[in-house]
């Protein structure tokens, strides 16, 4: 816990992400260079036919959109329990990134769904409970916005984020717990063959990568307008 | 590489293009935040 709070201030944040970005930011344009080469590359598959290709935007969405949302909650926690200096700011400049790649998720997903299922949309566990989280996320910023005070806001955003983590779990399980038209977990199970599994990978690397980029430089620019706001105050 | 995608193009490409627009547009939208905070802060600063 110390380690957090000594390279987690925003003084030690800035400078340390200062460092790490460049090279964050050159991997992640690597990993979809290498990854949508590799996902342009594969055969199609033998009951998807070539919108296999769309598992390579899709499940890095999906997984982008729900590990945001874990660290908004850890974020949370930080703030709540401990008084994190960083952690408010933090979660906060997480959550647009989480709603627009659950948007994409389910944009995506949608696209996927209707050449294979013959519908864009089913109100099954597993996209009911994308779509909440998807609301999460919309609420989770419209509260931010809609409490003047900046602590009171911080405290009933952590909240309100912590009681939304149950939706992660119902949407993990849901393919297992529900009859639903979503396929069950393919990866971990080694279902997937490894000319698809590859590019998948990468893809998920170089969109958790992605968002670790933008995330920081959102944190960043937060900081700075921090530190302009104070500048103002003084100087009234 | 191979880009022919059949009658499934339909669906794949703008789910590609969706995803290439939003993914861009919060680079640029994330870039110029950026900007223009240090900006900002480099005119007060200057005060």
């Amino acid at each position: 816990m110390n380690f957090l709070f000594r390279y987690a201030n925003p003084h030690e944040f800035m400078r340390l992400s200062g460092i790490i970005l460049p090279f964050i930011a050159i991997a992640t344009a690597l990993c979809f260079a290498i990854g949508l080469y590799l996902g342009f590359s594969v055969p199609p598959d033998y009951q998807q036919g070539t919108t296999v290709t769309l598992m390579f935007i899709h499940v890095p969405a999906d997984v982008v959109a729900e590990f945001a949302y874990g660290a908004i909650a850890v974020c949370s926690l930080l703030s709540l329990v401990w008084r994190h200096p960083l952690a408010d700011t933090a979660a906060r400049a997480a959550a647009p990134f989480g709603a627009l790649f659950t948007a994409l998720a389910i944009i995506t997903g949608a696209l996927w769904g209707k050449p294979m299922w013959g519908t864009y949309w089913v109100w099954d566990a597993r996209l009911t409970s994308f779509l909440l989280l998807l609301f999460l996320y919309l609420g989770y910023m419209a509260l931010w916005n809609a409490i003047e005070d900046e602590t009171r806001a911080a405290r009933a955003c952590a909240i309100l984020a912590l009681i939304g983590l149950a939706d992660i779990p119902i949407i993990k399980f849901s393919v297992d717990w529900w009859n639903t038209l979503h396929q069950g977990e393919s990866i971990m199970s080694g279902k997937i063959a490894p000319v698809y599994l590859v590019p998948l990978l990468i893809m998920m690397l170089g969109y958790v990568l992605l968002f670790a980029t933008l995330w920081m430089v959102r944190i960043r620019t937060a900081i700075l307008e921090r530190r302009a706001r104070n500048l103002m105050r003084e100087a009234v | 590489m191979h880009f022919d995608m059949g009658a499934y193009g339909v669906y794949i490409w703008p789910a590609y293009g969706i995803s290439a627009l939003a993914i861009l547009g919060a680079i640029g939208w994330t870039w110029a935040g950026w900007r223009r905070s240090k900006a900002k802060l480099a005119a007060l600063e200057r005060k």
